[in-house]
């Protein structure tokens, strides 16, 4: 079962969980303090260039009958579409800029160009899945209701479908999210997924038709004669931001090493585990500036875990402190390239699509999910006599102790 | 929904109803650009060319006094010019990557010809936006501006004699009336009197002696309070014996006008009487917490500095947005009208205009919020 026991699983005493959680709330405040015109340009900027990319793209599809035009217009309008979903997007319905107090760049007023209704998402990710991230059976975000990503959901014959479930959730990433969202804007209102006259629904369908009327009826009808090619190059756009999304979502989520978590875990959590919970919880993916930026910073998904409302532009720099208190008390921090980090996602969609007879793992130690059960041969102690090391003095926690034994299993895997 | 409705219906809610061709044609394009508005486009080419708010541009910064000023606006799109003289308008102004709002009396009388408004600012000491206002705003500064509100303001026709009290900046509000009935050639008898501490502190000066010396019905007495001491109201039957059949505008300090209210209701003429409450709102920083209204469901309740706004709307019986109640979902984010709110994470104060998050945040001193 996942983790249940978020300290025994971290090799920290609760003393160790309150002073890390003292240096993350410091590293929250000094970026808070010292927010300014610099971060203000920045989104501003950030701004004004998808503006004049969408503006620019669609302008060069009035030409896309000719061959050049519909490429530069596709790639145009592609690149914009994911500059707004992921760097606007994502993060001004976070709050990440809110405190501009700018009316027009803030959480509150922001609508998406995707299928869903703002509203919907932040419900459904800014609330449910940044508070119950990664516990099995609250954050629905664990494979979207679609995917079996852990092996603490049974096994379902329909789970043999995955590989092929997961190519349509990329392909059509933007619709897999909206009804997701959907499905929790009816939960919250309180209304049977039958009652086709709800609020959600209504809302719902009010944003698809503006959508696909928008991409698919509106832009291609104004080109005229080169409908046909618009059509194509939109949906080509669409297509490009689905599956650029749904990649940097499973980079930050599905990597071996981003654990999941009980209900127990949760219920007993502190304010300070709560963090902790996060940094185990994601991933990261190694990125310059440019991939940085078209992931809208997700690239580093760990530091926006433990501060979805700080401004994006500054995980780059929170990273490093991040990773330097990840050193100091010795916890795992989950990197690697994007295709690495793809590679295991996919790796764990397609193993867990089989039954559980044919998984060698268990639940308690798997790459994808583990549990601090998976220490408890060395005996519970392990946390307190393990502490230093006795030759070096050096600090030993989680890091140290999923090393070891890693090499034990190699060492008797050679022995047989 | 007819079809004219249906294509208006993105556009109806920023563009005057009176305007139809232009709603008819922005509908339209918001079609094409939903999920933004062609605004969102339009001001990529200028800042003023926005129908979703009201937008201005700083065209001229001319002091008044050594720390005062008048600040000429010219309003984008959308302003209506047909404010009455004596009302304030609300400015966001951009400091540091954080827009800041105030508001401040129109100085301007109401005017379709020049497109122009003027506010008076006087620089408060600790006023950030005060003091950039007076000493540092370039001209050419993109500001936002919320509509002329306020209803200590000028009928028209003007009541037939008037007194002024004013003192300090107290005279902006005052200042609007006075070039409104001087513009419009019907300046009755009015007597004005105004506070100030030095001959160097009197804004508006020069305006006010011209004024004098070209009419005969504008009497104005300066009180200079640090050579002369505060003006007494006692005095009023010796410098102006009618002042009890005076129609009479008031502005300046709380001490002065909660004086001048109860001398009104002692004589029971109290409704002669209009009152301009310009106190500027500090944050109580004690940690005391205050007093919260709800402004939309009109509940108020006492909370101390530990108790949110989120729970204390919860225990009047306000139904608040919430989501985690720890700060990480913006679920609960609700704008404050007027006073101070304390974000309990991080020790920041939010003023009047910001959005705050209720699930962290407390009261500082009495506020009111949107909700
Ligand atoms: S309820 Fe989530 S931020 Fe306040």
């Amino acid at each position: 079962m996942a983790i249940t026991d978020i300290k025994e699983f971290a090799h920290l005493t609760a003393a160790d969980i309150e002073s890390l959680g003292r240096e993350l709330d410091g590293i929250r405040l000094e970026v808070e303090d010292s927010r300014g015109i610099r971060d203000a340009r920045y989104i501003r900027r950030t701004i004004r260039a998808q503006r004049l990319l969408e503006l620019g793209g669609r302008l060069a599809l009035f030409g896309s009958k000719y061959r050049p035009a519909w490429l530069i217009g596709t790639a145009m309008l592609s690149v914009s579409k994911i500059v707004e979903n992921m760097e606007l997007g994502h993060n001004v319905m976070h709050g990440q800029w809110d405190w501009m107090n700018d009316p027009e760049i803030h959480s509150v007023s922001w609508e998406w160009d995707q299928t869903g209704p703002s509203e919907h998402w932040k419900r459904a990710h800014n609330y449910s899945h940044h508070t119950f991230t990664n516990i099995v059976g609250m954050d629905e975000d664990v494979g979207f209701g679609i995917l079996r990503m852990t092996r603490d959901e049974p096994w379902r014959p329909i789970n043999l479908l995955q590989p092929i479930a997961n190519v349509i959730l990329a392909a059509t990433f933007e619709w897999g999210i909206a009804l997701h969202d959907l499905a929790s804007a009816r939960e919250l209102e309180g209304a049977d997924r039958r009652q086709l006259n709800s609020q959600a629904n209504k809302d719902f369908a009010r944003k698809v038709f503006r959508q696909v009327g928008k991409d698919f009826v509106l832009f291609p009808a104004l080109t005229g004669p080169a409908w046909k090619s618009t059509l194509l190059a939109n949906a080509t756009a669409n297509l490009t931001r689905n599956l650029w999304a749904y990649v940097v979502i499973f980079c930050g989520h599905f990597p071996d090493g981003a654990e999941k978590f009980t209900v127990e875990e949760y219920e007993n959590e502190t304010r300070h585990e709560w963090y902790l919970r996060q940094m185990l919880g994601s991933a990261n993916f190694n990125s310059g500036r440019v991939m940085g930026f078209m992931s809208g910073n997700l690239s580093y998904q760990i530091e926006h875990h433990l501060f979805p409302d700080l401004p994006s532009n500054r995980y780059p720099q929170i990273a490093v402190k991040v990773r330097a208190l990840c050193e100091k008390y010795d916890l795992p921090y989950t990197t690697g390239s994007l295709a690495k980090q793809y590679l295991l996602a996919l790796r764990t969609i397609h193993k867990l699509a089989l039954p559980d007879r044919f998984l060698r793992a268990t639940a308690d130690d798997a790459p994808e999910t583990s549990s601090e059960r998976k220490f408890r041969d060395a005996g519970a102690a392990v946390v307190e006599t393990l502490r230093t090391d006795p030759v070096t003095g050096e600090r030993r926690g989680l890091l140290w102790a999923l090393r070891a034994r890693a090499e034990a299993k190699i060492a008797s895997r050679r022995r047989r | 929904m007819g079809l004219k409705n249906w294509v208006e219906a993105p556009a109806a809610a920023v563009v005057p109803a009176t305007r139809s061709k232009l709603n008819w044609l922005r509908g339209a394009a918001a079609r094409l650009t939903t999920p933004l508005l062609p605004d969102d486009y339009l001001h990529l080419a200028n800042p003023l060319w926005s129908a979703r708010e009201l937008r201005g541009q700083i065209v001229e910064v001319r002091a008044e006094t050594a720390d005062s000023a008048t600040i000429v606006i010219k309003p984008g799109w959308g302003f209506n010019f047909d404010y009455v003289p004596g009302q304030y308008i609300g400015i966001g102004l951009h400091v540091d990557g954080r827009w800041h709002w105030r508001s401040y009396s129109l100085t301007s009388p109401p005017n379709w010809d020049d497109k122009l408004i003027s506010i008076a600012v006087k620089a408060m000491p600790e006023g950030l936006l005060s003091s950039h206002l007076v000493n540092g705003v370039p001209s050419g500064t993109i500001v936002r501006l919320a509509t002329p509100t306020g209803n200590f303001a000028l009928p028209d026709p003007p009541p037939e004699r008037i007194l002024f009290l004013t003192a300090g900046s107290g005279i902006t509000p005052v200042m609007s009336m006075l070039r409104t009935m001087n513009r419009r050639g019907q300046l009755p008898d009015v007597f004005h009197v105004h506070s100030a501490p030095t001959d160097a502190d009197v804004m508006f000066a020069d305006e006010l002696n011209r004024l004098h010396d070209e009419h005969a019905d504008f009497r104005c007495k300066i009180q200079l309070t640090r050579s002369e001491g505060k003006f007494a109201l006692s005095s009023l039957d010796e410098v102006c014996p009618d002042w009890r059949e005076r129609q009479t505008w008031a502005c300046g300090p709380l001490p002065m006008l909660d004086e001048i209210e109860t001398l009104w209701r002692d004589e029971n003429i109290e409704d002669n009487l209009h009152l301009e409450r310009f106190a500027v709102s500090r944050a109580d920083t004690s940690g005391q917490g205050g007093t919260v209204t709800f402004a939309k469901t009109e509940k108020t309740l006492s909370i101390d500095g530990a108790t949110t706004l989120l729970e204390a709307g919860e225990k009047a019986g306000v139904l608040m947005p919430f989501g985690c109640r720890m700060g990480i979902c913006q679920t609960c984010v609700v704008p404050i009208l007027s006073g101070h709110a304390v974000d309990l994470r991080s020790g920041k104060q939010h003023a009047e205009g910001d959005r705050v998050q209720t699930c962290i945040s407390a009261a500082a001193g009495d506020c009111t919020l949107d909700a």
